[in-house]
């Protein structure tokens, strides 16, 4: 039984450790690593973290310490699409907020969760830079300007 | 080879916002009609980088006669191919129009929008497809760069920039040829030259759209620094939220290193540069110079007190010389222009031009760039064609979470570093929110707090507390719980936070709020001592809404957006709103065809 599991997780590092293996044991390769790491996963589960860790010869405490600090990398699976609206300053005096509350609605969840069938994760951020079409929310690497409450189920159709 | 030459050059669009806006169907619609017209040897399309006019997009360009269509729509790109680049007739209705004068204007330097800015910095933007470095070198690209290698030695090249009075454009306009001059004369067999483009502030995208529509401009820059420090190694530090941004600099990079731009022995000179790029994961706080680098060494963004300064020690403990993007796209114009035609430009502490990203309740937003000295009001109404809907003027905010409010008074201002801090602003790395009478100071202050509470890394205990305990006071007022004495607090607790924090972040934090504060008093005392919100958008104290009975026209639309059923009524008949079920959320009001329905 122990021994099919360790197989499984063999299988499951494969590719983190074809990522590390293009990377020198160095310290400042950390956050290319775990960048590419959560692109292949979607997340940076704890076996990953561990093996980051050793493949470059840090401690895992320095590694959670790295993950944890920057709002980039995520601990929990993410959906398949992921929402940021943005609630810089030209989107909140735009009303930003709206946006993101007609989305709350709409996927039933509150910013920073997924929703169970794991094709969204909506988030709010900072400031996406692109104020001039405020209010702004990106699906994926997708910019959606000028905004309305109203526009919001269309929007997500394309993606679900 | 032979090159083709074309009749006509047709300028796309493909900075986010007009991509955002569809730009990429208009050239993919633009290609199939010229094909189909037979029109594709006569007739070259341009992938362009960002006009700055992100409001008016997709914005279209053809030369050589310069029309400036905007709003363009892939259903309109048959009646451009037939009727002006065919026929020859301008098509007037996809014209740009002046927001007050109603004219149509066909030719793009006499918009008001451009007609009065200067372009050093963003010169090449919207007028060179970004991804081709020949475009660049067209422009006379590469000329500065080759110029210092060749005929100048390192400190000639300082002396220039020092000579020019060029300041950081990042924000705290410290004098970039004595930042350059410091990391020369740190002693070190290595050092590094790193191009801040972790642009966080919100409110601000010049860095992104200088990166996006003229990558090649920032490399040039960079190579410069380096030579001028004795630097080999440089590192872009950019943002991970800016996708199109990496994409065009990895390709400015590769091809210059084809050219033999970066790499070894350039132009022949013995100078070597190499480049690498690195993403962000997430920090405004890396934004901060130290933070940033710890950053890049794989750390946590965490700054750490200066001195030592980077120029000491800086990436690894090497002297390390950091400017933002900006600032270093106004190092080729310095040197091939020389520091006069530079320093003939502005006034008398800050020299040049400067980007700014104009936004909020305008009728241009859109990216700027200006003399020093320019006033506010040019910027914002003759440029920025003033407030959308008539509205009338109350602040703008400049220097984004470390900035402050200025309030109309003081619109006459010429802008620069140090007038802009004289009011208790700053220049920042130059967003502008512009702010109708339908903003409430108080929730701009919050806004800001929160923002910058939420990015504290949390090393120091001034930042880490101080905001945090500032934000609940705010949260607190908006919410209709304010006490007598928070105001008195929240300047003496912002005044503390300012003299004691580690880093920029918590130095400016309070910024916001003190500036509102100073200008915006009796807004404060007015959620305080009367519990009501000036400008109806605290929603604990905002008057419910209601329906003018002589305006309505009966539509119902009001109903279908109520969220809490609280408008009754019947068609073509009058509404009426129950002021006690009413949450003052403002759908009705925003949806209402007629403008009937305000708070009462």
């Amino acid at each position: 039984m122990a021994e099919i599991k360790e197989e499984k997780l063999e299988k499951y590092l494969t590719p983190v450790r074809k990522i590390l293996e293009r990377y020198e044991k160095k310290e400042h390769y950390l956050i290319p690593v775990l960048q590419e790491a959560q692109e292949e996963y979607g997340y940076l589960p704890e076996e990953v973290l561990k093996e980051v860790a050793s493949g470059l010869d840090l401690s895992l405490s320095q590694v959670y310490g790295v993950v944890t600090f920057y709002s980039q990398f995520h601990q929990e699976p993410r959906g398949k699409n992921i929402i940021r609206v943005c609630m810089g300053t030209a989107c909140h005096v735009r009303g930003g907020d709206k946006v993101l509350e007609a989305l709350k609605d709409e996927l039933n969840v509150d910013s920073g969760e997924t929703t169970e069938d794991l094709k969204f994760t909506l988030e709010s951020v900072a400031c996406v830079g692109a104020c001039g079409l405020a209010p702004v929310m990106m699906v994926n690497d997708n910019t959606h300007g000028r905004l309305t409450p109203e526009k919001i189920p269309e929007i997500l159709a394309k993606y679900s | 080879m032979k090159e083709t030459i074309y009749r006509s050059h047709v300028l796309v669009c493909t900075g986010t916002g007009c991509v955002s806006s569809g730009s990429k169907n208009i050239k993919m619609a633009l290609e199939d009609e010229l094909a189909a017209k037979d029109l594709s040897d006569e007739i070259k399309i341009v992938e362009t980088g960002c006009h700055g006019f992100c409001e008016k997009g997709p914005i279209m360009i053809v030369y050589p006669e310069g029309v400036f269509y905007c709003q363009v729509e892939s259903e309109d790109v048959a009646e451009i191919v037939e009727e002006h680049l065919l026929k020859g007739r301008i098509v007037d209705r996809l014209l740009f129009k002046e927001p007050f004068t109603e004219e149509n204007i066909p030719s793009y330097s006499d918009i008001d929008f451009y007609k009065k800015q200067k372009r050093i910095v963003l010169a090449n933007c919207g007028r060179i497809d970004p991804e081709d470095i020949n475009e660049y070198i067209a422009l006379g690209g590469y000329e500065a760069v080759g110029k210092a290698l060749t005929k100048m030695t390192p400190q000639e090249v300082i002396d220039e920039v020092k000579k020019a009075g060029l300041r950081g454009r990042g924000g705290g306009g410290f004098p970039t040829g004595l930042k350059w001059q410091f990391a020369r004369n740190s002693d070190s067999e290595k050092k590094y030259v790193i191009c801040n483009a972790d642009e966080g502030d919100p409110g601000a995208f010049m860095d992104r759209s200088l990166l996006e529509g003229d990558p090649h401009r920032v490399i040039e820059g960079m190579m410069t620094a380096a030579y001028a420090i004795g630097a080999d190694e440089g590192y872009v530090y950019v943002r991970a939220e800016y996708p199109l941004a990496i994409r065009r600099l990895e390709k400015a990079i590769k091809q210059a290193e084809e050219y033999g731009l970066l790499g070894e022995d350039i132009f022949g000179s013995g100078f070597n540069f190499k480049l690498h790029i690195k993403k962000g994961a997430g920090a405004f706080v890396c934004g901060e110079e130290t933070a940033l680098m710890a950053s890049i060494e794989g750390k946590r963004g965490m700054p750490r007190p200066r001195p030592p300064y980077p120029a000491v020690s800086g990436l690894w403990g090497k002297p390390t010389n950091i400017n933002n993007v900006e600032t270093l796209g106004n190092i080729p114009y310095i040197i091939k222009e020389g520091s006069e035609a530079f320093s003939s430009i502005g006034t008398e502490g800050s020299k040049g031009t400067k980007v700014f990203a104009l936004t909020g309740k305008i009728n241009n937003t859109g990216l700027v760039e200006v003399p020093m000295g320019t006033t506010l009001r040019e910027v914002i109404f003759d440029i920025g064609g003033g407030l959308q809907e008539g509205k009338k003027y109350k602040a703008v905010q400049t220097g984004g979470p470390s900035g402050g409010c200025i309030p109309e008074e003081y619109l006459d201002l010429p802008i620069d570093y140090d007038s802009l801090l004289e009011v208790g602003a700053m220049m920042g790395s130059g967003g502008m929110v512009v702010m109708d009478e339908g903003t409430c100071m108080v929730d701009v202050a919050r806004f800001f707090l929160n923002f910058t509470q939420s990015e504290s890394c949390g090393k120091c205990t001034p930042c880490r507390e101080g905001t945090k305990r500032m934000l609940e006071i705010l949260n607190r007022i908006c919410e209709g719980e304010g006490e007598e004495g928070d105001i008195e607090l929240l300047e003496d607790l912002g005044q503390h936070i300012k003299d004691t924090a580690l880093c920029g972040l918590g130095q400016t934090a309070p910024n916001p709020v003190l500036s509102t504060i100073h200008y915006f008093r009796n807004e404060y005392e007015a959620h305080i001592y009367e519990n009501k919100c000036p400008a109806g958008v605290c929603k604990e104290l905002a008057a419910a809404y209601v329906i003018d009975e002589s305006s309505c026209v009966g539509c119902g639309q009001c109903v279908k957006v109520c969220p809490v059923d609280a408008i009754s009524g019947k068609p073509k008949e009058t509404y009426v709103i129950d002021a006690e079920t009413c949450i003052s959320c403002g759908a009705c009001a925003d949806r209402c065809p007629v403008d009937a329905i305000s708070q009462g």
